[in-house]
């Protein structure tokens, strides 16, 4: 074992000495010489049509460069989707140019119009507001079923209607799911809406465009989760410069939450204004242009019935979902309602057959992608909002009515085209019991009642599908990606180790859980091994980090490049010990012969390979650095249950949350302490958009909550401590480390236990309400038991 | 139009610089002073990104204007560890690791300091209403919350 930490320790964050003296360094910390700065003009209209721009007057003020706008865009392209999903009847999704600013229209308050490149901000912004924009005001589609309606206004003149697909999954059980519902001794239907989020990471999105006219090489320093992703998609589609010339740096990120994957119409425009004026350009998100601007989460609305026969057993499924994609579709957003929501509807239950419809439909609102999640919290959402209304309806215990459903053996095909390779629900069902004293329920109960309040108790259980995803497979469905993952191990001379990793961490950790996968493996202190990533120029092409993926795919890239490492460093081992390779063992940092004293060290080897005196050079090469790209042959499926105990005070409507109990299954846990931290975080964003967050537009189209004055983000004195565990462990069995991921559980297992939990307080208090939608917030609250 | 003089303490060092009169203390700090550890989250005061201590008093940097700072004593992160040693909060943090991304960080320390330093003996609620001015959006705010009360208790068990 490693003194200072291999898999299993709670390793203290490395990164973390810099981040808690200032130290970091962020995009925004970035200046580079001689940089302008760019200000956008953005569409204070939702919807309409630009008859002309004039910037003459703006482009004679102090200190302007020059002006852009959509002309200069003409013929270059759009900004892309990567994923391409297919309807019901075969055909494909209907999908809009996406410039990276508006020409003809505009199709969200937003929107950007034109750029202005000063010397200061503050002069590039005087001028933005200076340029004149002649714009035909068209009326708004905002709601999504009226968007479908025939005769509706279309966001997009070109294409036939404002629906982008309509999906039917899987569309071969579509009659059994009806014939079944049909003949169900019961059957639950619950109407919700998965209220439209906004991911907002505090570090608000900033993009540094640079061009080196003596190399011709540009570099584009971003905030993003992905920065390979990023060069292939800008640089292929949209500005068509090649790899080889074009470089991109995320340094360090302040968080993500999904909102940093995407390909944003601002790094394309630094990087091309930069090379147009032979200047650095540097631009920097306002909040309130994040909020404009960053794509936002969820907004779905969904119908689900849910069939059960006279035992209670779960016998269908059927949901039909609108999905909102906003204006336009951002890099992953047709995905997100389908491929990562349908096929998690079958959750922890062995239903024989589902079937879900979804509706994505064009509105003039900001585009709609992945948010912590992504598809399923809302098939998770759903699904167990369903089951608790179904076990009020039948009388039965909402946990036993959960466990008699629950799938027990694996691996486990769903009806909805996965395999769960394996779970152990009962086993998260069992400590999350141990943790919560439901036999005492009754008298905390009885107590909160004494004081005038109500008191519930929710339950809910999750899967997701994680570590994104086997390639072939997410290729017939639509990715236009390889969704692999690498890494380079390089050893240097004296036994040191960098690890180049196209995985990139903004808040997770790596740079201290990765070593500690290293240490374990070779028996070298962790602090001998550096995690770098973040640069194309310094890392293999790596699909970066969403999706709970870092540690089940490029922690396992990660480790094949290093079992070749191994492999080859016991070749030379076994040289400088003159024994057989095939008896050269390797444990805490020593080579040895089974059976002999003889043995060298890890630092004697590495040195060799770099100093092939004695070595067997015939055989191999010098040098101790080996890559490898890790594609999974499954996804990964964490698991769990969790719990809530609120108090409502019946006269504001107020939520308390009481107590936050969490039981996961993440299969094998490489630094404990990060994975609490990560879990506390989703449950954090999860009590958020139960109880508080909302992104709300007007029917004019304007974004009602674009401040954090209006968008109510979960504060300190809005959550309680939580209690996590994960001593539930079933290990992944396609991947080397057991592990399954861990970054998105919390915000998918958290927000049914709060309604639930809300629901029970107001049933046990003889308000016959059965579903609030989340936010549920005081005033509505306070309507649902008033009947207001 | 011309620029202002301003003479201040910064972490304690006599600090002079010339600023634009609508420049906020956090631009002069960040832009001038490179003094990056103090973020902007929102430019208006809701998130406590940018949190700094002013004359003893926390403030959001992004709401004071530069040429305010004349004849006061700032206080930053980048003040908050003496060399390498870190302020006791941010050791607690890094035992416990009440931090993910980093960006809410530096806001937190330096108003929790604040915080100490005015109330050695906190409750939890004490504790949470005081940082809710400050947003962290990875870490739900648990470790952070337990690592100020564990700070406090450590502190005044070394007093």
């Amino acid at each position: 074992m490693p003194m200072d930490g291999g898999i299993g320790a709670s390793t203290k964050r490395r990164e973390d000495v810099r981040f808690l003296t200032g130290a970091g360094n962020y995009t925004d910390d970035i200046n580079v010489n001689g940089q302008a700065y760019v200000a956008f003009l953005r569409s204070d209209v939702a919807h309409g049509k630009i008859k002309s721009v004039d910037t003459s007057d703006a482009a004679g003020m102090p200190g302007v460069i020059r002006i852009f706008t959509g002309a200069d865009f003409e013929g270059i392209g759009g900004l892309p989707c990567g994923w391409q999903v297919t309807d019901r009847h075969g055909e494909p999704m209907q999908e809009p140019a996406h410039p990276v600013l508006a020409q003809g229209k505009v199709r969200h308050v937003g929107d950007p119009i034109a750029a202005v490149v000063a010397e200061t901000l503050e002069q590039a912004k005087d001028a933005a507001e200076a340029i004149e924009v002649d714009l035909e005001e068209l009326p708004a589609v905002v709601d999504m079923k009226a968007a479908l309606v025939d005769g509706a206004v279309k966001v997009h003149d070109d294409l036939t209607s404002n629906l982008c697909y309509d999906w039917g999954f899987v569309e071969e059980n579509r009659d059994a799911v009806d014939q079944a519902i049909k003949s169900a001794a019961h059957v639950t239907t619950l109407e919700l809406r998965n209220q439209r989020l906004v991911a907002n990471p505090m570090e608000p999105r900033v993009a540094i465009g640079d061009f080196n006219r003596a190399t011709g090489e540009s570099t584009l320093y971003t905030t993003s989760q992905n920065p390979h992703v990023i060069r292939l998609l800008m640089g292929a589609f949209v500005l068509g410069i090649p790899e080889h010339k074009l470089r991109v740096v995320a340094p360090d990120v302040g968080g993500g939450f999904g909102s940093k994957i995407f390909h944003y119409a601002e790094e394309a425009f630094c990087t091309f204004a930069a090379k147009a004026i032979n200047r650095p350009v540097k631009w920097t998100a306002s909040r309130s242009e994040a909020f404009l601007s960053d794509a936002q989460g969820r907004d779905h609305v969904t119908k689900i019935e849910l069939a059960l026969d006279a035992d209670n057993n779960f016998t269908a499924i059927r949901t039909e979902t609108y999905a909102n994609m906003g204006a336009y579709l951002s890099t992953f957003a047709p995905s997100v309602p389908t491929w990562l929501h349908g096929t998690l509807m079958a959750g922890n239950y062995k239903t024989p057959v589902i079937y879900v419809n979804v509706k994505a439909v064009f509105t003039n609102t900001v585009p709609v992608d992945a948010y912590r999640g992504a598809g399923r919290p809302e098939a998770t959402f759903q699904l167990e909002r369903v089951i608790d209304k179904a076990a009020r309806e039948l009388g039965v215990d909402p946990i036993a009515l959960r466990r008699q459903n629950f799938v027990t053996e694996f691996p486990y095909a769903t009806p909805v085209a996965v395999e769960y390779d394996t779970g152990d629900y009962n086993g998260t069902m069992d400590a999350l019991e141990r943790m919560i004293d439901r036999d005492g329920f009754a008298a905390r109960r009885a107590a909160s009642e004494a004081k005038g309040k109500l008191r519930g108790l929710g339950i809910n259980c999750y899967i997701e599908a994680c570590g994104i995803a086997p390639s072939q497979l997410v290729g017939q469905l639509g990715a236009r990606a390889g969704l692999y993952e690498s890494a380079t191990v390089r050893v240097n001379a004296t036994g040191g180790i960098v690890v180049m990793t196209g995985s990139h961490s903004h808040g997770q950790g790596h740079e201290t859980t990765f070593p500690q996968v290293i240490a374990e493996m070779i028996g070298i202190d962790a602090s001998m091994v550096e995690i770098e990533h973040g640069d194309t120029q310094n890392t293999p092409m790596g699909m970066g980090t969403y999706g709970s993926r870092s540690i089940a795919v490029g922690g396992s890239a990660m480790v094949r490049a290093a079992e070749k490492i191994i492999a080859k460093a016991k070749k030379i081992a076994a040289h400088l010990m003159e024994a057989a390779e095939a008896d050269v063992e390797l444990k805490d940092g020593q080579f040895s012969v089974a059976g002999t004293d003889k043995s060298v060290a890890w630092g004697d080897v590495c040195l060799a390979a770099y100093v092939p005196h004695n070595y067997p050079l015939e055989e191999i090469e010098p040098g101790l650095e080996e890559t490898a790209f890790y594609d999974p042959s499954n996804f990964t499926y964490p698991a769990g249950a969790y719990s809530c105990e609120v108090e409502v005070d019946p006269e504001t409507g107020k939520v308390e949350i009481c107590s936050f109990a969490a039981a996961d299954d993440f299969g094998n846990i490489i630094n404990p302490m990060i994975v609490d931290g990560q879990v506390h975080g989703g449950i954090g964003q999860g009590i958020g958009q139960a109880l508080l967050e909302n992104c709300v537009y007007d029917d004019q189209g304007q974004l009602l909550s674009a401040s954090f004055m209006d968008y109510a983000m979960p504060r300190a004195d809005d959550v309680p401590f939580y209690e996590v565990d994960h001593s539930s462990r079933t290990p992944c069995t396609h991947n080397p480390l057991g592990v399954k991921g861990c970054g998105e559980a919390g915000a998918i297992g958290s927000p049914p236990s709060v309604v639930n939990a809300v629901i029970d307080a107001l049933q046990s208090g003889g308000h016959d309400v059965d579903h609030i939608d989340m936010p549920v917030s005081p005033s509505r609250v306070w309507a649902a038991m008033n009947n207001a | 139009m011309s620029q202002i003089h301003v003479i201040t303490t910064i972490n304690g060092d006599e600090t002079e610089f010339l600023c634009e009169a609508q420049e906020t203390l956090l631009d002069v700090l960040r832009d001038h002073l490179d003094l990056t550890g103090s973020k902007e989250g929102c430019g208006t005061g809701d998130c406590g990104a940018c949190s700094v201590i002013v004359d003893g008093r926390l403030v959001c940097a992004c709401l004071m204007l530069a040429g305010e700072a004349e004849g006061r004593s700032v206080e930053t992160i980048e003040g908050m560890a003496d060399g390498d040693d870190l302020h006791p909060l941010q050791q607690k943090f890094l035992e416990m690791a009440a931090l993910q991304c980093g960006v809410c960080t530096p806001g937190i320390l330096v108003a929790t300091k604040n915080l100490l330093e005015r109330n050695p003996n906190p409750t939890e609620e004490e504790v949470r209403y005081w940082l809710a001015g400050n947003l962290c959006r990875c870490t739900g705010y648990d470790k952070i919350i337990r690592a100020v009360m564990d700070t406090a208790a450590d502190m005044r068990g070394a007093a």
